[in-house]
């Protein structure tokens, strides 16, 4: 610790701080364009300019200047900076009249206009007018991808898109090329940038060189309303704020949660809210002959009540990838209602089971936890895609030191360099086994993270579930290398899906002879299950179904609604307030930003109705009721933002090694990471994304 | 300096490689830096490869970044941030570097670039018709002494008119450019005085030698010659007193070789500096080219208190010793 004076206000702050950290530290707001707390330092706008006692007799960068760079005074006293000397104005001023000389006055036109760090510093810190009379400069616009939409003459430098390219995202396809007045913001081809996170650098740049595309021109930040809320398009549930207008949703930005996404969030959080305009489920349907055909809700219910009277326990159940937890504990409440079990959340062939402690199915090091690692081991999963900020922050992580990191999988670019184990069950085997190179670094580590996918541990040959030896076999490896100790649980399983974890908690699994949703498919092919119900499942081989008589209950017209006979439209995560439990185990809840389209009804609500009409009435009336109910029975989900921590020794019984494996390789499911769900299927610019990235892959091909 | 990026597509060569002596010289280079720091090497990678083949293409960046394991927009970041790398291609005989800084600029530089312009090309980096020549005008080549001055390869040629310019870009035109001397282009010796020697002039004497400069060393002339004053034969002026001589050396601005130029006009004694009339001190000035140092350095007063009390007079006076 060091101490300071700045404004004349003796603080004290540690010697690493940087005159920035300091003057905020002592209350004292800079201004600044180029520094950003996640990035590395530029210096290169000089709005943060202040004064400095006794020192160089010019402004100092309070950025890049640290506490401890400064001198004493004199007789020893402490260091002295300010903030609001004349000389602190007259440097702002300059600083902004130098940026403002080649800035086009096109604020009006600008949709960065009401959240633009220039518009705002020169309101506050700027002179009322210029002196410049030349002509100003133009720059030329790049193309960076159909996401980002670029007015490159607004650009003043402060590479931030470059640096966080390069450091958070991985890529290095951005550049400033040139110098002085003629450098440029330029990628070194022009194409389609190859990261999954770019989307960040629209919230990055200070000024409105880099913009939107998809929102272009399209709303004022002050006409539209803020809900905060969180993610589904993955199972880590970033934080996200809806920004909508009437009853659009009309962009997403991201949230500060320094839990899971820090202030990043993935492309497909950011940019999926097309797809919730488009191929909405607005009113239901009831297929008649070979055409399904508007109906209404009454038309619609009573026929599933009939058609559920007539089934008796010949029901099933799937829910699909997005569904939230209240949905899931009301859709199993009326399956077990007409006393059948057959209720699945989780993909085919998951070795996962109802009685399994909650610590084999969480990511229980926590994803800020990464940070603490030493060593990380990837079993089976892409967690670029499947979880592109947990990939964020094990790049942090490696960044920041020396992180061993090995991978059992496909060869993938992650961003960061890691050791390839082998692609097969069998290297999982040596590791569990001791046998690999690898084990000597795992046994050093003090706080080893083995991250399994779901996807493999939801692989099966010969349909038998070769998942399951896979995760005993994890569980060893993670046992082996001290990952499961009280004080460090470093076993973690990434889902690939928003439901799956909650519905694990609230036991949406088959269990007493229930049918798991393969099963279901299966006795559906032998005419042996009358009816099924998908909660918005859409990832799942349908074509079996046709002797079934399939309820959707979903918000979008994908798969499942094709082979859907009555479709009653719900609420997609933006129009209902839902409980998400991420992969972490974290409680989440979703919060309304818009209404649902059309007769379109919350999911919970629709099943109660449901009940209502075949005499099996859910004992409740409305969302709290039905959340009171919940949390009787399972009360870690009313603790919002909480984790129920695994059990370690329930965890240790599951480690064992299978004496005979059969031999598959391990690959990710994710196949189009812009196209995981039924709301990006339906959205334009996802497939805008999938086209841009088929083509700079032909084009490195 | 206008906006700098890859040239077109349309001349950028599909390849390139180093050669074998440059590779070598290139792995060299690179094992001067720590390891995980080899990336410093890219500026002397670069600037080899533009030697080689005469600029940076961007097969060559691409070849540079890969051998230092560099990303390629970081190289092109490198190499578009400093103007001498050269993203064009360039005349295969000659490209033409015209200074066009102040100094050079006053001297000329604008007649010089004007010529390219007639001669070459229109714009500067464009080749001219067959392709052997371009030019393009450059910061301070730092030889400002000698402007006004372009630089070719490696050499700069300095103090050019535009005739003799018009003379190098004919000789490189022709692949005789080895006969084409760089350095001044004229006669004087690097940097010094264009119109002779104001200093040192004994050592000229002492050494016994001809004065020569590098340029007519090889006993080749250069057109535009400047006659250069004997200093030597210049005949007395003034009639000095026999009996006395002071050390002239006292005044503020007279030193051992101004002594002696002043005493073979004839000056050697305060009194006569002192008496000394205005057209008495144009004759001075004319024949050592002072160009009214006289005046400036006071020498007619200072010469009066040395003459009227000696030393302490001066001290008096001017508050300081001479010396």
């Amino acid at each position: 610790m060091t101490q300071i004076k700045v404004d004349g206000e003796l603080i004290e702050v540690p010697d690493y701080y940087t005159l920035m950290q300091a003057a905020e530290a002592a209350g004292k707001q800079i201004p600044r364009f180029c520094f950003h707390e996640r990035l590395s330092v530029a210096g290169n706008c000089r709005m943060c300019l202040v004064e400095v006692k006794g020192g160089p007799p010019k402004p100092q960068a309070s950025c890049a200047m640290g506490v401890k760079d400064l001198r004493p005074g004199p007789n020893g006293e402490p260091a002295e900076i300010f903030t609001n000397t004349p000389m602190v104005k007259k440097a702002r001023e300059g600083v902004l009249e130098f940026l403002l000389i080649n800035h086009p006055l096109d604020c009006p036109i600008c949709d960065q206009g009401g959240e633009c760090d220039l518009q705002d510093q020169a309101m506050a810190f700027g002179l009322d007018s210029s002196r410049f009379t030349e002509n100003k400069r133009i720059v030329e616009d790049k193309y960076l991808g159909p996401l980002i939409k670029t007015i490159m003459t607004r650009c003043i430098h402060c590479t931030r898109c470059v640096r966080f390219t390069t450091e958070i995202a991985g890529i290095n396809e951005l550049g400033l090329l040139g110098r002085g007045e003629d450098a440029q913001i330029t990628p070194y081809i022009e194409r389609a940038l190859s990261s999954e996170l770019v989307g960040n650098i629209v919230d990055l740049c200070p000024v409105g060189a880099l913009t939107s595309r998809p929102y272009a021109f399209t709303a004022r930040p002050w006409e539209l309303t803020k809900t905060e809320t969180i993610d589904v398009m993955d199972a880590l549930g970033s934080a996200i704020r809806v920004d909508s207008r009437g009853c659009e949703v009309m962009r997403i930005l991201p949230r500060i949660n320094e839990d899971i996404n820090e202030e990043w969030i993935s492309d497909k959080t950011r940019y999926v809210w097309d797809g919730l305009k488009r191929q909405r489920l607005d009113r239901p349907y009831v297929r008649k002959g070979k055409k399904l055909v508007e109906a209404n809700w009454d038309e619609a219910l009573n026929l599933v009540a009939r058609k559920i009277k007539k089934a008796g326990n010949r029901v099933g159940a799937i829910a699909g990838d997005l569904a939230g937890v209240e949905e899931m504990y009301a859709l199993k409440k009326l399956i077990n209602s007409v006393g059948s079990n057959n209720i699945d959340c989780r993909p085919p062939m998951s070795a996962l089971e109802a009685n399994m402690d909650r610590g084999v199915y969480i990511f229980n090091p926590t994803i800020a936890g990464i940070e603490e690692s030493d060593c990380i081991l990837i079993i089976g999963a892409n967690p670029r895609f499947e979880a592109s900020l947990l990939n964020v922050r094990i790049r942090k992580t490696w960044r920041a030191k020396d992180l061993p990191i090995g991978l059992v999988g496909q060869r993938v670019d992650l961003t960061y360099d890691y050791t390839h184990l082998g692609e097969d069950i069998d290297s999982v085997k040596a590791l569990a086994t001791g046998s690999h190179k690898f084990n000597k670094i795992l046994k050093k580590a003090k706080k080893p993270i083995v991250i399994v996918g779901e996807g493999a541990i939801s692989l099966a040959k010969n349909s038998k579930k070769t998942g399951r030896d896979i995760l005993s076999m994890s569980l060893m490896i993670a046992n082996n290398a001290g990952a499961l100790r009280e004080d460090w649980n470093g076993f973690g399983l990434l889902h690939n899906a928003a439901a799956r974890v909650g519905g694990l908690d609230i036991g949406f699994v088959p269990d007493n002879g229930g049918a798991s949703s393969l099963e279901q498919l299966e006795l559906a092919k032998k005419g042996e299950l009358d009816i099924i119900f998908l909660l918005g499942a859409d990832e799942y081989d349908l074509q079996s179904l046709d002797k079934t008589f399939v309820v959707y209950i979903g918000s979008h017209g994908d798969v499942g609604a094709h082979h859907a006979d009555v479709i009653l439209p719900a609420a997609a995560y933006t129009e209902k307030s839902a409980i998400y439990v991420n992969s972490e185990g974290r409680v989440q809840m979703t919060k309304r930003a818009v209404f649902p389209p059309g007769e379109a009804k919350e999911d919970w609500a629709i099943i109660r109705a449901l009940s209502a009409r075949i005499d099996k009435i859910l004992p409740f009336d409305n969302l709290a009721q039905l959340r009171e109910k919940l949390y009787a029975e399972f009360p870690h989900l009313q603790n919002i933002n909480q984790i129920k921590a695994g059990n370690i020794s329930a965890m240790k019984k599951l480690a064992k090694i299978p004496a005979k494996t059969s031999n598959v390789l391990l690959r990710s499911p994710i196949k189009e990471y812009y196209l995981t769900n039924a709301i990006a299927r339906a959205s334009k610019i996802m497939a805008e994304c999938v086209k841009a990235r088929r083509e700079r892959e032909g084009a490195n091909r | 300096m206008s906006v700098r990026r890859l040239a077109d597509d349309s001349v950028q060569p599909s390849s390139f490689s180093f050669t074998k002596e440059n590779l070598a010289w290139a792995k060299k280079r690179i094992a001067l830096y720590p390891k995980g720091r080899e990336q410093s090497a890219i500026i002397p990678l670069l600037m080899r490869a533009q030697e080689q083949s005469g600029w940076v293409s961007k097969a060559a960046i691409e070849k540079c970044a890969d051998m230092v394991n560099m990303p390629y927009i970081r190289a092109l970041e490198v190499a578009t941030f400093y103007t001498q790398f050269q993203l064009q291609p360039v005349g295969s005989k000659a490209h033409i570097q015209i200074c066009g800084t102040t100094p050079c600029m006053l001297r000329g530089a604008e007649d010089l670039r004007a010529l390219c312009q007639r001669k070459i090309a229109k714009k500067a980096h464009q080749l001219n018709e067959d392709g052997t020549l371009s030019w393009e005008e450059v910061e301070c080549a730092g030889a400002c002494v000698n402007a006004p001055i372009v630089t070719i390869g490696k050499d700069t040629y300095e103090d050019l008119t535009v005739e003799r310019l018009e003379e190098i870009i004919d000789a490189f035109a022709a692949g005789k450019a080895k006969e084409i001397t760089p350095g001044p282009q004229i006669d004087r010796q690097f940097s010094a005085p264009a119109n002779g020697f104001t200093s040192l002039l004994n050592l000229n004497n002492i050494s016994g030698k001809e004065k020569k400069s590098p340029a007519n060393s090889k006993g080749k002339k250069t057109k535009n010659r400047v006659k250069s004053v004997n200093e030597n034969k210049q005949a007395t002026l003034f009639s000095a007193p026999k009996d006395k001589k002071d050390d002239l050396k006292l005044i503020s601005g007279i030193g051992a070789v101004l002594e002696k130029k002043l005493n073979n006009l004839g000056i050697t004694t305060f009194a006569q500096l002192a008496a000394l009339k205005k057209a008495d001190i144009k004759k001075i000035d004319d024949a050592l080219s002072f160009k009214g140092r006289i005046e400036r350095d006071e020498w007619i007063k200072q010469a009066k208190a040395l003459a009227k009390g000696g030393v302490e007079e001066y001290i008096r006076q001017f508050g300081k010793k001479p010396v």
